[in-house]
């Protein structure tokens, strides 16, 4: 069902949704927090439907601040979905028009969830400091996409430069299915160490970057990045060590292949990941990714690898535009 | 809540990429394979192949891992392929994907044999060596025997002198064995003898499906994650706890099994001593293994038999009749039931725990068939409150029975959860009182579904985390609780006492309550 308020308040809004909620009965009872989505009105629909999906993992109420125009006569509008038009919970849509088009804890107030936590995800268009933003800071969970920005690589960097615990990029939660099965498969390796490492992958990926920034990080070994075409994704990992090389290539979609030393070819199915799942990941844990920092942040010190490893002739991640 | 598990086979202080505080990074099995025995059996089609499936699915296999299965039609590796296929589309809990099926079916064979066919533990040989070689299984194979248990000892012998039990280096090799661990003290001791003298004591996984690790999680963190309940889990709060486990169908085509072994020995000797043991435990100082089994097994040696068994145990046999619209046959009418048979299909007994934090309070646990509705759980009655404010003053309307206890029920299955059970006042202006529930569900605050607990069951096994399943010590400590009942009730010359379908059980039950000045609950 879906009730449309037009010209209306949030605590107007509030007492509708305790309504629907008395006469329909069908929407989960215990919601585990709060989703608040803040987009453009128009672009609405991609993230409430991923969110929606995701709520059924962990139910939560989902507000949108959809932000209208600046230039119109300011006022609120806004819609209640539930049942049919919602996922586990309701889905409240607010447009602000005018002095409202702008996100803020006073527009939300009234419509959070008492005493549970909250998640504040920009579906499109991140802000310049997450943290500081007026639903950032009460957030204990802040979701942006670098990789749906007009300029992804600047959008990562300004993630490391702004980067509070709490923070989280969803083009590190599309790596976590590879960093899952290169992890898998150092389990099961031989001891002998990895001497280097090249990630393959789109130049214009954020998620290439943070994987060669992650395995930087992790083995302390010189790390390249082989750039294919933008918008292809994570094409393959190359671990090299001295008894031969592990490499895990995915050269379409769905299908990677892993080969190592001693080893038969084996299969995998690694597809892209949805938007759905990568949310319901993000909703799994609300304490701060510390190792998404680390790593987010360690791209502020590649200038320290730069000079050793440009003598090498190894493309550095600089050469990706972020900057040292 | 964080659970880890100490590593048995991964070297995960050796490997760079894994951080304790990154916790996306899910463990998965190493390389491996599974050999099902009693591949074409119901469990296998209904319940292993399609959580195998699920497994792959969730990317919790590794790229290695294969599936062989063992049985004495004559198949192909194609027939199985496609068999598996088929139960996998019927039965799986994800969505169906060819690459996820790819993946699996390239690495499925197919034995054919009997358990006593030497050239077929040959070929069995001969198969897991190719897979070691062509999928990289690495030496690494579980054999999961989903078989009946009169078949254990010869497969186990089959596998020793096939050399498929031993491992080398850091190979392993581990047997899967389900319920029933047999059918008193002797045999249990006789069939563990038997396997232990093949495969290593932390080889064998004991499983009990009805235990999945999700069902053991949610009672230990519902008991020590919250503030709110540890403090009253004692006799100075807890009146009585009733474990119940009710089944509305009958045997089901398990008839051959059943009959002799009836309901004591099919649920309460493993289920319901297990859920007692999950319920009256003390807090375990780790969520490791030997921890964790440890708690169980010391609450389950204090466990406390009456010393009168004939006034506080019960055991009836369902009669035919209408079922919720359906009629149905009693027990001894139903395909393959002898008709003098004196198995029981609804027993009760009453225990007590001679510990200082359950003096006094008595368990009483109860399984049957054909009984009002399907449900598990365990319910946690508090000790009534002094009621001096809202008895017999004033209004004068309350006598002390007309409040209920307090109540904390653990729904296990269907539709998994809670139910706290209290009183509140009635709106209006007279002061009356009555008992309310506040429900939580699973279900309800989380609506995706829980994995299969056979999901979780075979994940164990693959990375060799035994902590849920139950090691011997606690099925003969299950033993020795249940066999002085059974021999008194063989000792007894009439039938089990019948009960109508639909019922809650015989009448005697619920005797064995009233003499103790209490009543079941309706679950």
């Amino acid at each position: 069902m879906i009730v449309d308020l037009p010209n209306t308040t949030t605590s107007a809004v509030a007492k509708k949704v305790q309504s629907l909620r008395a006469q329909g009965g069908v929407i989960a009872l215990g919601r585990v927090l709060t989703l608040v989505v803040i987009t453009k009105s128009g672009l609405e629909e991609e993230a409430i439907e991923a969110a929606n999906e995701a709520s059924r993992e962990h139910p939560c109420r989902i507000i949108v601040l959809a932000a209208g125009s600046p230039e119109e006569p300011t006022h609120l509008d806004a819609q209640i979905r539930v049942g049919g038009d919602a996922g586990a919970s309701e889905v409240i849509v607010l447009r602000g028009f005018g002095e409202l088009a702008e996100e803020s804890e006073s527009l939300v107030a009234a419509l959070l969830l008492p005493d549970a936590p909250i998640v504040a995800w920009w579906s499109n268009g991140a802000p310049a400091n997450a943290s500081q933003t007026s639903i950032g800071r009460i957030a204990h969970r802040r979701i942006t996409d670098s990789a749906n920005e007009a300029d992804p690589r600047w959008a990562l960097e300004n993630i490391r430069n702004t980067y509070r615990a709490g923070d989280t990029d969803l083009a590190w939660t599309r790596l976590t299915n590879w960093r899952i099965k290169l992890a898998a498969v150092l389990d099961q390796a031989d001891a002998t160490p990895i001497t280097a490492v090249t990630v393959e992958g789109a130049s214009d990926s954020p998620s290439t970057i943070l994987l060669a920034a992650w395995l930087r990080q992790a083995l302390d070994v010189p790390v390249n990045i082989l750039a294919d075409a933008p918008g292809t994704g994570i094409r393959g990992v190359q671990l090299i060590k001295t008894s031969g090389i592990i490499r895990l290539f995915r050269p379409g979609h769905t299908v990677a292949e892993l080969t190592q030393p001693g080893q038969p070819a084996q299969r995998i199915s690694l597809p892209r990941r949805s938007l759905r799942d990568c949310l319901a990941e993000e909703l799994r844990r609300l304490d701060p990714d510390e190792v998404f920092g680390e790593t987010v942040r360690s791209l502020a010190i590649s200038k320290m690898h730069q000079v050793s490893l440009q003598e090498q002739g190894i493309l550095d991640l600089e050469a990706f535009g972020v900057p040292a | 809540m964080s659970v880890t598990y100490p590593d048995s086979n991964v070297r995960s202080g050796q490997n760079p990429l894994r951080d304790p505080r990154d916790r996306r990074l899910s463990r998965v099995a190493g390389p491996s394979s599974l050999v099902l025995f009693g591949v074409t059996g119901d469990l296998a089609r209904k319940k292993l192949l399609p959580a195998v499936y699920d497994l792959a699915s969730r990317g919790l296999l590794p790229p290695s891992f294969a599936l062989v299965g063992f049985g004495r039609q004559n198949r192909t590796n194609e027939d199985l392929k496609a068999a598996i296929k088929e139960s996998v589309k019927a039965y799986s809990r994800t969505p169906f994907s060819e690459a996820v099926w790819d993946q699996l079916s390239e690495g499925i064979r197919f034995v054919q044999g009997a358990f006593d066919d030497d050239a077929a533990f040959g070929r069995l040989s001969a198969t897991l060596a190719e897979l070691d070689e062509q999928r990289g299984t690495r030496g690494n194979h579980a054999f999961y025997l989903s078989i009946p248990p009169k078949a254990f000892e010869l497969v186990c012998r089959q596998l020793s002198k096939h050399g498929l039990a031993q491992a080398e280096g850091e190979k392993w090799r581990r047997v899967v064995i389900e319920k029933p661990f047999g059918h008193d003290l002797e045999s249990a001791r006789q069939l563990n003898d038997i396997v232990e003298s093949v495969f290593p004591q932390d080889a064998v996984f004991r499983i009990d499906h009805y235990l999945g690790k999700e069902t053991v999680q949610n009672i230990l963190a519902l008991r020590f994650v919250n503030q709110l309940f540890e403090p009253l889990w004692n006799a100075n709060y807890v009146d009585h706890v009733q474990i119940t486990m009710a089944e509305d169908i009958g045997t089901g085509g398990r008839a051959g099994y059943y009959d002799g072994v009836g309901a004591a020995r099919d649920v309460i000797q493993n289920h319901l001593l297990q859920l007692l043991a999950l319920t009256a435990m003390e807090e375990p100082i780790s969520f490791n293994a030997n921890d964790l089994r440890a708690e169980k097994e010391k609450v389950l040696a204090a466990v406390q038999l009456p010393g009168d068994l004939s006034t506080h145990s019960a055991r009836g046999q369902f009669t035919g009749g209408w079922q919720g619209g359906e009629q149905v046959q009693g027990y001894l009418e139903e395909d393959g039931i002898p008709a003098d048979s004196t198995t029981e299909t609804y027993a009760a007994i009453r225990v007590d725990i001679n510990t200082r934090r359950w003096n006094g309070v008595p368990f009483y646990l109860r399984a049957g068939k054909r009984l009002g509705r399907r449900v598990t759980e365990i319910a946690v009655v508090f000790k009534r409150a002094p009621n001096l404010l809202f008895g017999n003053q004033g209004n004068g309307s309350h006598s002390d029975d007309d409040f209920g206890q307090n109540a904390v029920v653990i729904r296990v299955q269907p539709d998994e959860g809670a139910t706290i059970r209290f009183g509140s006042k009635v709106p209006g202006t007279q002061m009356e009182v009555r008992d309310v529930t506040m429900d939580f569900g699973y279900g309800h605050a989380f609506t995706e579904s829980s994995p299969e607990a056979y999901e979780r069951l075979i994940l164990d096994v693959l990375l060799g985390e035994p902590p849920l399943f139950p090691r011997h010590r606690e099925v003969e400590l299950s033993w020795k609780i249940l066999d002085p009942f059974e021999e008194y009730w063989a000792s007894l010359p009439d039938l089990p006492e019948p009960y109508a379908p639909g019922s809650w059980g015989p009448a005697s039950a619920d005797e064995l309550l009233t003499r103790d000045g209490r009543t079941w609950r309706r679950p």
